[in-house]
């Protein structure tokens, strides 16, 4: 009997390349399904977020407490406050120094306080804030969401007749979505001022450098900033949640810790990815002018 | 203690329940009914399928096949809101006591009363302390679970399985990580909520000492199988019989487990092992 466990020689021309191609097929496939998986899983908790939010609207009983928003939301970015100045004034010190030479030569050199304002506003002080909180809150929420399930609280809440979206994830969401807002106004000022510490020694007047600054900042760019911060927040809030409700009791701590830095690295992809969305959008419709 | 009349359909009804986690079959065709007020006991050993049916009981966990049937109604085919309906009558205490660990143990017992009634905080107050009161935790309404003992936690997750006083408990492994007196109070415990509430109780456990102290009736499965069920006084003259009166295989398996011996049938099939080839093998390799 010769050899042929595929029958490939009877099939003529796909036969020898059908090894290699299930290697890479199966390659790609692992790796897409996993997004797809992913992607679905975040829009059913954004949908049952979403209606959990809206029937709290309408129904007292079914609203979310004020004061486990506040809690979450100190956990989540009050005590991201420090470093996320940290980043934003050292980007806003580094980057005049960066362009000054060469605005010199073109007799612009206190554009700086533009270009370091442009780029507070519209896209580095929402970003950084929000890779900064994948960090921060995204790994904290997947982790202690990922022991929760380890420890049979999930389970527990659900026997209960709780809902675990209701009481854990909108709560946490929401946190995360405003939290991102906030810190990146802050972020956006901080980054502003740390540029004019830079400008003030590079010689630009401080008076100058106010006035450029103000009329860079239309009320387009600040908005189109906080749009996007939010939803930079909302995508580090649904990772965090689906990845670490998505942990199996059997993993154990091993699965908690996956879940946690898959958390930082999904939502910085995500991010990216989204900020590169927003950012054609605008450009399209002209909202950069 | 039974108070069930003879024409009221069991309270729990287990239909051919079958569960395979892929290939696994942790389940097969399990049949068991639970009478109103009695105190049921299901046990066997690690990895024969009881948690898994504890669970299922639950609504944790849905089969491949066959039914269960709570207060005559088929679990499997309601709704998440009509299950939650359900859910509101009967408690469960965790393994490990399941409380969750942000809130005090005076609001893990107060969440179910807070999101189930209508009842206004004051009430709760007090209903949380006779619940507390009833476990013997009130002192320590205001503890965070992180600074409770085990058997501690255990207390408090069946003060919070009790808020809403339910027909039916579930235990899974009450007596788990637990040294005996305290495991013997929280026996007491079992039993008194089952006489003062009039519940009907649950428990999964391997714990035999245990099991005999509380059960009415027993249940033993082995891999997925019922091997035997029926009242505790069946499985105390198998468990006390003399060797030579037990020819039965199953039998002797069964009175191997409520006895705790380290020889018999259990230990026999554990041991078909490849231990002498796997160390030929090991030395034969390294020769060439």
């Amino acid at each position: 009997m010769r050899s042929d466990p595929d029958g490939s020689a009877a099939s003529g021309g796909v036969g020898p390349w059908r090894r290699p191609l299930a290697t890479l097929g199966a390659w790609v496939w692992g790796p897409a399904r996993g997004f797809f998986a992913q992607l679905g899983g975040m829009s059913l908790l954004l949908a049952s977020a979403a209606s959990w939010v809206g029937r709290g609207l309408v129904q007292p009983q079914a609203r979310l407490k004020g004061e486990t928003l506040i809690v979450q939301m100190v956990r989540v970015g009050v005590k991201a406050i420090p470093i996320v100045v940290l980043v934003e004034l050292a980007i806003g010190i580094i980057l005049p120094l960066q362009m000054y030479p060469k605005l010199d030569q073109f007799g612009q050199a206190e554009q700086v306080a533009t270009i370091v304002a442009i780029a507070a506003f519209r896209e580095l002080g929402p970003l950084m804030t929000a890779i900064v909180l994948s960090g921060f809150a995204g790994a904290s929420i997947a982790a202690e969401l990922g022991t929760m399930v380890t420890a049979e609280e999930i389970e527990a809440l659900r026997s209960m007749g709780l809902n675990p979206v209701r009481f854990l994830v909108v709560p946490r969401i929401l946190a995360t979505l405003l939290m991102t807002v906030l810190l990146s106004v802050i972020a956006d000022v901080v980054m502003v001022a740390g540029g004019m510490l830079t400008s003030v020694r590079l010689g630009i007047d401080s008076d100058v450098y106010y006035r450029l600054s103000v009329e860079a900042i239309n009320i387009t760019g600040f908005v189109t900033g906080l749009v996007k911060a939010g939803v930079f927040g909302l995508l580090v809030g649904l990772n965090s949640c689906h990845l670490g409700l998505s942990v199996q009791p059997w993993q154990g701590s091993d699965g908690v810790g996956q879940a946690t830095t898959r958390t930082v690295v999904n939502s910085i992809v995500a991010i990216i990815g989204a900020d590169a969305v927003f950012t054609v959008i605008f450009y399209a419709y002209g909202l950069f002018s | 203690m039974t108070t069930d009349t003879p024409n009221e359909p069991p309270i729990i009804q287990v239909r051919n329940l079958t569960k395979a986690f892929g290939a696994q079959k942790v389940l097969q065709g399990v049949n068991l009914d639970v009478h109103r007020g009695e105190t049921m006991v299901i046990m066997g050993g690690s990895g024969c399928g009881k948690s898994t049916l504890l669970r299922h009981l639950i609504g944790s966990i849905r089969p491949d096949e066959g039914g269960i049937l709570l207060w005559g109604r088929e679990i499997t085919a309601l709704t998440e809101a009509e299950l939650n309906e359900v859910r509101k009558r009967f408690g469960i205490l965790f393994q490990s006591g399941a409380l969750f660990n942000s809130m005090t143990v005076g609001e893990n017992v107060a969440l179910p009363l807070r999101e189930h009634t209508k009842l206004d905080p004051t009430t709760i107050e007090i209903m949380v302390k006779i619940k507390l009161e009833l476990v013997g935790l009130r002192q320590h309404a205001d503890k965070m679970p992180a600074q409770l003992s085990g058997g501690m936690k255990k207390r408090a997750g069946l003060a919070r399985a009790i808020a809403l006083d339910p027909e039916i408990l579930f235990y899974d492994e009450p007596s788990a990580g637990l040294d005996p007196v305290t495991s013997a109070e929280i026996d007491r415990l079992i039993m008194d909520l089952s006489q003062k509430l009039n519940v009907t109780s649950v428990v999964v456990t391997h714990e035999m000492d245990s099991a005999f102290r509380i059960a009415d009736r027993m249940c033993m499965l082995d891999k997925g199988v019922v091997l035997r069920r029926g009242a505790r006084a069946e499985f105390e003259r198998l468990r006390d019989s003399r060797s030579q009166d037990v020819s039965d295989p199953t039998e002797r398996l069964i009175r191997q487990f409520l006895r705790g011996e380290a020889e018999g049938p259990i230990t026999d099939r554990k041991e078909q092992s490849d231990y002498e080839e796997d160390i030929l093998m090991v030395s034969t390799r390294d020769e060439r």
